[in-house]
């Protein structure tokens, strides 16, 4: 049902040339639309989404490994990589269970209420310029998040129709943990949003076009501190370590999916990484930056050619084809930190959780949005005052030349932005450093706790 | 007149796509509030009003107003049907009790609704239904909105602000755990009667 919403007219002056024009060379006429777009979701986007779980699964379990010092699965082709597949063929083959007495109808269901909010969600993240699925959508981010709430029912319906008291105190865990953590969630999103000035997603990739120092997160220390608030956040609502009380799997047997096997199963996983990466591209297009390098070469040459998109057709493809890599790059990245956390940190009770949320994520947010609406009302900021004469929803500028910035009276704004560029550069170095040196230590060892054995010939 | 001819087919099609999405979804929020008045278990009637305001949410796409319908979702399907789906499910009993109304609740309840149905058609028939397009802001509904609440809607805005906080703070305190003043720390005699040291004591301000 999500997937039909796009569906609504297009204005006629629209400025956003979409992929298919650009491929096609004409303007879609309504019934192309529908059908370019139900393709594009049944070829592209479900595929795309179960290969990125099965990929991440695969990932996660080595990233496991070799934190806890081996190797993990290794055997099923070259690093292991089919494991995943093997482990699909597995679920699917398995015997379908369902409790005797469980409501048959809420535990069918409540896998699917799981996953298609989260699939929704996929529906408006800026894969690259021209590589929305829905580009117009004016309040894509609160979309996301609102589309990200309704997965709170799947949970609760879950843990509920197994008719099973584990897995009820798992969903009552979950649907608590899942709905405090959505106010730290929102308000860190409003810091932010607060700082760039539009919801659209499109917009905000744009808006980071023109190098490291234009994007989001560093346009003042308030929404610097916003981004690892909600990085907290979103681990919370995630389900994800140190927060995964849900499924404890060492306290409750497997929390509210305890009575789920097979395919069934699978699909809550699926969810759970989609959730994942939904959770890391919201904050890679609204904090770091979207599809753009940190050079700013793609903002510029997009702005260039995307007047006049016949003739550079081969151009903006290319362009649009390097945003997506750098965008899932960016992505991936905040997989990554999120599944190193996980197999990091212990894991709190249900009410130093609650009280992580009401009692320190929660003031913190108030305050960074409070220290972000008094910079934005005190600081000019460049694009405010570039926006009087030029009122493209995304900026044709040169980053390098001082003199726009000095003209526009934004000179406090842009060493604000270049002092915090650099702090975060220092940190993201320093993180690289530290995990390049942990693989290289890892590798040198002499002794591994566990050895592979041979297999048998 | 190409160009009009062109523009006049567009927009046919786009009025017929229209008019399926308006079916699909109201026939969605239709059959969602059937399934929550017909269904005799209290869990699945819950479940039909998650689809019942899933449809609605998506009428107000259909309206232009995504912002609304992002609204909805929070507001409804995140906060009230949660809140209700925790009600349902503390304080049901048994998964499969189902409602047995008596007659005399049936004769009351289809007297009450064939009044209110009789109200909705009236209403419905004489009302002014626009046809045709009107001109939603289309270029930053968002903006406009947070504008006309901070600008022209601001006192209605803290009222209700008010309103939700005073209700925050009742139900904060109305849930608070009471304990008991000067509770004996520990029974005379028995073993491990006085082991009262201040680590303990700290365990049992985070229990």
């Amino acid at each position: 049902m999500a997937t039909l919403i796009p569906l609504v007219p297009l204005s006629a002056a629209d400025w956003q040339k979409t992929f298919f024009e650009i491929v096609t060379g004409h303007a879609p006429l309504v019934w192309e639309q529908v059908a370019a777009g139900a393709a594009t979701i049944a070829v592209v986007f479900l595929p795309s989404v179960l290969l990125l779980a099965m990929f991440s699964i695969w990932w996660e379990r080595k990233v496991c490994g070799h934190i806890q010092s081996r190797p993990g699965p290794n055997r099923v082709g070259r690093f292991g990589i089919l494991q995943s597949l093997a482990d699909g063929i597995k679920l699917i083959l398995k015997e379908d269970l369902t409790p005797a007495a469980s409501d048959r109808l809420l535990f069918r269901l409540a896998p699917y209420l799981s996953f298609a909010p989260v699939f929704a969600a996929f529906l408006a993240l800026p894969f690259g310029p021209n590589l929305t699925f829905e580009p117009k959508l004016n309040a894509g981010v609160f979309w996301i998040l609102a589309v990200l709430s309704v997965e709170v029912m799947g949970v609760i319906l879950a843990g509920w129709s197994s008719n099973n008291k584990w897995a009820i105190y798992g969903a009552m865990r979950e649907a608590c943990q899942m709905v405090s953590y959505e106010i730290p969630l929102g308000l860190s999103i409003i810091v932010g949003v607060t700082a760039a000035g539009t919801l659209n997603l499109v917009e905000l990739g744009h808006l980071q076009g023109g190098g490291l120092h234009t994007w989001v997160i560093f346009k003042n220390p308030f929404v610097f501190c916003a981004f690892f608030v909600y990085f907290i956040a979103s681990l919370a609502s995630n389900k994800r370590a140190p927060f995964d009380l849900p499924e404890s799997e060492s306290e409750l047997v497997a929390g509210f999916h305890t009575e789920y096997s097979g395919m069934r199963f699978a699909f809550f996983f699926f969810a759970e990484y989609a959730a994942m990466f939904v959770v890391g591209g919201i904050q890679t297009s609204l904090f770091l930056g979207g599809w753009n390098d940190p050079f700013g070469l793609i903002g510029r040459y997009y702005s260039q050619w995307i007047g006049d998109p016949v003739t550079h057709r081969n151009g903006l493809i290319v362009l649009n084809l390097i945003g997506l890599a750098i965008f899932c790059t960016k992505a991936l990245g905040i997989m990554f930190v999120q599944m190193w956390l996980r197999w990091t940190l212990p894991r709190p009770r249900i009410d130093q959780v609650l009280y992580a949320c009401v009692k320190v994520l929660l003031p913190a947010a108030c305050v960074l949005l409070l220290g972000t609406a008094l910079w934005e009302l005190m600081v000019p900021s460049w694009h405010v005052a570039r926006m009087l004469t030029n009122p493209l929803p995304w900026f044709d500028y040169n980053p390098v030349k001082w003199t726009d910035w000095a003209r526009g009276g934004a000179t406090t704004s842009l060493v604000v932005q270049v002092i915090l560029a650099l702090i975060g550069l220092g940190l993201l170095s320093a993180v690289m450093l530290w995990v390049g040196l942990a693989f290289i230590h890892g590798r040198k060892r002499r002794q591994r706790l566990t050895e592979p054995e041979p297999i048998p010939a | 007149m190409v160009a009009d001819a062109g523009l006049l087919a567009v927009a046919t099609q786009v009025e017929t796509l229209s008019a399926v999405l308006f079916y699909v979804f109201s026939g969605l929020t239709a059959a969602g509030a059937l399934g929550v008045v017909l269904s005799r278990n209290i869990v699945r009637t819950a479940v039909c009003l998650l689809f019942t305001l899933l449809g609605v949410a998506g009428l107000y796409f259909l309206l232009e107003s995504e912002f609304l319908a992002a609204v909805q979702l929070v507001v409804y399907v995140g906060g009230t049907l949660i809140l209700i789906v925790f009600g349902v499910m503390l304080t049901s009993g048994s998964q499969f009790r189902r409602f047995q109304p008596k007659p005399a609740e049936i004769v009351i309840a289809g007297s009450v609704a064939v009044v209110l149905f009789a109200a909705l058609v009236m209403a419905i028939r004489n009302a002014h239904f626009v046809t045709g397009w009107m001109e939603t802001q289309a270029k930053y509904p968002v903006g406009a909105l947070g504008q006309a609440l901070l600008g022209d809607y601001l006192v209605p805005f803290e009222l209700a602000s008010v309103v939700l906080l005073v209700v925050m703070i009742g139900a904060a305190y109305l849930a608070k755990a009471r304990r008991r003043e000067g509770r004996p720390v520990a029974r005379g005699g028995g073993p491990g009667a006085n082991l009262v040291t201040p680590l303990s004591q700290k365990a049992r301000r985070w229990s």
